[in-house]
This record gives structure tokens, sequence and C-alpha cells, in this order.
């Protein structure tokens, strides 16, 4: 009884996995390989020709996923390091305080809070309206419905994410390491660079999982700021589930970009893998 | 300058030194005032208890803290306001502070790598300081693949690798329990020897201080209470805090007249002092008896409250008339006299040397 007991305790763990992960995955795979209409029904054909067929009508949207979700994962690494960096370092007594407000935002609706972006960025909303007022901006000038207005929100509603195991690695550093390198004549700069950045990697690398994956499969963002011009995976999924009600279609689409994301990560661990990114530092 | 090179050249002067930060609002002074002249490959100890300021003191020869006021000269040099990467000094940390994403031997290399040596010097001095603090063979651990002993000798070895002209120990040895502790005691003194750099250590541990110093200052509450050899601090404190700080000691005081002190129904003598004294003596100074001795001694009768046999030395708790506490330590010699038991009456008795009077102010 007492062998079993880590086994019985990892039991509701597994079961969440089988029921919620492995049964729908299953169905899904299954559904990607049937073909057939709403209205007579889906019969499984093992019709593998429906992934070639997805991948090659949508590798647009594909790409332009992957690219958006690239682009808003650096920008916010570059906005998120020295937001951490700062709570850790200098936030003194009041960085609960800081890590809580990095968080309010996430009271309020996901959707909620994009469309208030949309308002914010809209052609003659308060902050281009104004600008427009003042004859600081052509009237012809919009953000909404461009590639940067969907990347900015993109961004901004992962940062969070970014932000916190970066801050939660340099947290972890030994203030006297830092002193350490400067007491062996590092410059401000180079014991940043020598001890700072390669003690914080693995929060980078775990903020840039956390982050690229669901901003690059999200589709509410170029829904709501992107228009017509730069529909990402995730919209087409999303269409071709609710509005056209092709099934297999979707599900090939969702399995494609989950094997890309996958392939992706694991090349990415394989490149820059904790251990390996800390002895590339150390030289 | 003429004698330089005859006589001892300093190392590390602090002039006035203070350092006062803001706590709530209110100006504190962790250091109130520290005037010291370390002379160069001394081995000079500041010893305190946590908070007394030997820690900021160290700081501000280090770099890492800007006096309020005063100067700090290295080498003659003023470099009050030099960065710590700019000064000549290497510090082994409190804990260490190892490099964690470093091996062994990179953590050794780093600050010849960050003075640009060249390569070959690199490979030869890193590879001959793991020799000399015996970790040979082990350049490619990390810190944490290493016992806490073998820690502080790459602590020791990657800040003596630059070939300071001083080194700062923060606590060095606190981490370690008390056989490690002890030997790396030799060890370090061995090493500072050997490579005839200035240590400054600060410690809070009297026996380690007295044990490997050759100067001791004596901090207490942001000020330097004494500065002497180890001999002289502890048989001859300059005050009543360092005679309590520094092993165990014994404090009568009392009004003397004609050089004694009566006090506990017997006397003290207290040779070339009157009025208010307080007098501090040494435990393994007194000898026990059960009669009264003969001779020019200072004597106390007493009460023996407690006897506690340690090894090489029994300790005895004798309670005197007025109700006053001495501890006497007695060697368990081959020839070991009196034996007192608890509730015994006896004598307390010791030379007149051995008395060390602080007349009060």
């Amino acid at each position: 009884m007492r062998r079993l007991t880590p086994y019985l305790l990892a039991l509701p763990g597994w079961m969440w996995l089988a029921i919620f992960l492995v049964v729908p995955l299953a169905a899904m795979a299954s559904v990607s390989l049937q073909t057939g209409n709403v209205i007579d029904g889906f019969v499984m054909t093992f019709s593998v020709s429906n992934y070639g067929d997805a991948i090659g009508g949508y590798s647009t949207q594909l790409v332009r996923s992957l690219v958006y979700g690239a682009c808003a994962t650096v920008a916010m690494l570059v906005i998120g390091y020295p937001v951490a960096y700062w709570i850790a370092f200098k936030g003194g007594s009041r960085k609960s305080v800081y890590l809580f407000l990095l968080l309010l935002p996430f009271f309020v609706s996901f959707v909620l809070r994009t469309i208030s972006w949309g308002f914010l960025l809209a052609d003659d909303g308060v902050l281009l309206g104004t600008l427009k007022s003042w004859g600081l901006l052509p009237a012809g000038f919009h953000v909404l419905a461009t590639a940067f207005a969907v990347v900015a929100g993109l961004t901004y509603n992962w940062l969070p994410f970014m932000i916190l195991p970066i801050y939660v690695a340099l947290e972890r550093v030994d203030p006297r390491v830092v002193e350490a390198a400067q007491d062996l004549y590092a410059t401000r700069g180079a014991a940043f660079r020598k001890v700072v950045l390669p003690l914080s990697l693995p929060g980078v690398f775990a903020g840039v999982l956390m982050t690229f994956v669901p901003a690059t499969a999200d589709p509410v963002n170029a829904q709501v700021l992107g228009g017509t011009g730069n529909t990402m995976i995730g919209n087409i999924i999303q269409t071709e589930y609710l509005v056209n009600n092709d099934y297999p279609t979707a599900s090939a689409l969702s399995f494609t970009l989950m094997a890309v994301l996958l392939v992706g990560i694991f090349a990415y661990a394989r490149v820059l893998g904790t251990e390996n990114v800390l002895e590339a530092a150390a030289r | 300058m003429a004698e330089q090179g005859l006589i001892e050249r300093s190392a590390i002067e602090l002039e006035g030194v203070v350092k006062e930060y803001l706590s709530h609002g209110e100006v504190v002074q962790a250091v109130k005032g520290v005037t010291l002249d370390i002379a160069e490959g001394e081995f000079f100890s500041l010893l305190g208890p946590s908070g007394c300021g030997k820690t900021t003191t160290m700081r501000m020869i280090a770099g890492f803290e800007e006096p309020s006021k005063g100067v700090v000269r290295l080498h003659g040099q003023d470099v009050t306001n030099v960065p710590p990467n700019r000064r000549d000094v290497n510090m082994v940390f409190q804990s260490y502070a190892l490099f964690p994403h470093m091996s062994v031997w990179d953590n050794v290399a780093f600050g010849l790598k960050q003075k640009k040596t060249p390569q070959e010097e690199i490979r030869r001095r890193v590879g001959e300081m793991l020799e000399i603090v015996d970790l040979g063979g082990r350049e490619k651990r990390r810190p944490r693949e290493l016992s806490g002993g073998q820690q502080q000798r790459v602590a020791l070895a990657r800040a003596l690798v630059n070939r300071p002209r001083a080194l700062l120990l923060d606590e060095p040895l606190g981490a370690l329990d008390l056989k490690l502790r002890q030997a790396m005691q030799l060890e370090l003194k061995r090493i500072q020897r050997e490579v005839g750099i200035t240590f400054v250590y600060v410690t809070h541990d009297q026996s380690e201080a007295l044990t490997m110093s050759d100067r001791i200052a004596v901090m207490n509450d942001g000020l330097v209470e004494q500065l002497a050899g180890p001999r002289e601090i502890y048989e001859r404190p300059a005050s009543t805090f360092v005679a309590g700080f520094i092993g165990t000691s014994n404090l009568l005081s009392g009004t003397a007249a004609g050089g004694v002190l009566e006090t506990g129904g017997g006397r003290v003598l207290v040779p070339g002092h009157d009025g208010e004294v307080s007098v501090t003596i040494r435990p393994e100074k007194i000898r026990i008896s059960a009669d009264k001795p003969d001779g020019e001694l200072s004597a106390l009768p007493g009460t023996v409250a407690e006897v506690v046999y340690l090894g090489t030395y029994t300790s005895y708790a004798v309670t005197l008339a007025d109700g006053a506490e001495i501890t006497v330590f007695q060697q368990n010699a081959q020839d070991a006299t009196t034996t007192a038991e608890r509730g015994d009456s006896v004598w307390l008795s010791w030379q007149a040397r051995h008395s060390y009077v602080m007349e009060s102010r």
C-alpha cells in the first residue's frame, strides 16, 4: 500500500490529462482524417490529404502567425526584461505592489482589454483623433488593421507572462555575486553580461515559451485589431469550425499548428537548453 | 617618506571614516569615525559583535560603500571615491558568492580575464593557484558540486590569483563546522605567509581573531574600542566591553584605597590605583585553594557553586560573600592539586600583575 501511495497521489493529475487532453486529442485526430459535411455526417476515410489541403490553402496565415508570434515575443523580451530587472533589483520593499500592478489588467477580461485597445487605436479615437486634429498626423493615417496593431496587441496581452519568469530568475541572483564580479575588476556592464544575464537566462527561456506559444495561436488580437489583411491561423481554425463547419480541415490545421510549435520548441530547447545557455555564457 | 622600505609601509589607511545611512527617515551612523593604519603584509582583524560596523568598514575598503566622511587610502593613494573594480584589493565574501554558472576554473580566472591578462599567463596562474589551495583536478566542477570547505578555497583562490595588494575576508569561515574551521584557520595563516599579502579579516569569533591575527581592532557600536596585538587585547583589555567580549573574564569593581580594593570579604591588589576602579581577571590566572594563601596576593574567600569538567581543564563557579560570581579555570595537569567539590569553602588567589585595572571615568 505504502509503495502505491505516490502513484495514487498522482492519479488525479493523470486522470485530468487523460480526460481533458488525450481523449479530445484522439477525437480530433480521428476527425482530421474524416471526410463528409455537417449535414450528411463525417465518415472515417483516413484521408491524409486533408492535411495537404489545409496546409496548402492556409500556408500564408500559418507563416504569418509564426512571424507575428515571434515579433511579439521579441518585443515582450525587450520591454519585459528591463521591467523585471527594475522590480527585482530596485523594487525594494514595494516589489509585491509592483507585481500586483503588473497583474492588475488580468482582472479585466482578455477580449474586453483587446477591444479597448481597438478603441484607443481607432482611426479617430482618443489618440489618433487628437493627434490628427492638431495636424500632427495626416488624416488618412491609421494603426488599426495593420500588422503593427496585431503585434502590439499580442505584446500587450502576454507581457506579464514574459516578465514574471524573468523576475523570478533575477530575484534569485545573490547581489553579493554581482559585487564579487565588480570586486574582480568587472565594470557594471561586464558584471551584467557575465553574471546577471547568464543567471537570468532560465527565466528568459521560460518566458519565451510561455508567450510565444499562446501569442502564435491567438485569434482574438488579429480579429479585433487586425482587420482583413492580417488573419492569423487561429482565426482560420475558428472560422472553419464555427462558420464553415468544416471540422476535418479545422482539426488538421490545429494539429499542424501544434506540430509546428512542438518542433519549434524542441529545437529551441535543444539549441538554447538551460545548461547549454549557461555553458555558453560562462565562456 | 625617506625611510620607505625600512619601516613598515601602510597598506590601508582609514582616516576619520564615518558611514551614515537613512533608516525610516532617520540618520543612523553605522561607523562613527574609524581611523586605522594597516601595515603591509599584516594579518589584521576587525573583531566585534554583529552590528558593530566591522563589515561596513570592510565594505568601504573594498569600495562597495562610500564613506559619508573621511578618507580611505590604499598604499598612500586616496581611493575614497574609486569604484571597487578599480581598486587593487580583492574580497572573500561571507558565503563565498561564487559564480554558480561557472566552473571552478572560470571562477578563478574571472578577475584575470577582466584585466585582459594574456591567455598563457591566465592558464599558468590559475593552475598554480588551484594547486596552492589544493583543488588541482577539480577545475571543471561547478561550485554546487563542491563541499563547503572546497567552495571556501575556490573563493580564496579567486581573490588571491589576482595578486591583490590586500585581501579582505568577510567572516570567511562562518559557514564551516568547527573542525574544518580550525583546519582552515591554520591554512589561511600558511597561505598568508606564503603569498605575503596584507589580510584584513572580519569576524565576530574572538578565538579566530586571537589565533590568526598580528593585530586586532575590537569594534563596538561603530567605533574601535581597542587596537592591539592578540596578547595585549586578551590580557590587557582597554575597556569593560573588550574584557567582556574577548574570552571569559571576571569583573570586580569598587573603591580602592592605597592600592587595595576591599571587596567580597577579601582584598584585591591594585597597585598605584585609588578611587573607583573596575578589575578584570582572566579565569585561568586564578588559583583555587582550601586554605588562605600566604604572600602578596589578591585573595578572596567564596563557596563553590558549580564544577564543570571540560577535559583539558575544569571550570569552577565560585560565589563570593557579596554574591558576585567568579569563574576559575584549572588545568587538569598530571600534578593537579586541589579538586574542590560543590559547596566547599575555598580561597581564590592571583598575582597582582594578573589584575587588569581600569579607573572608572
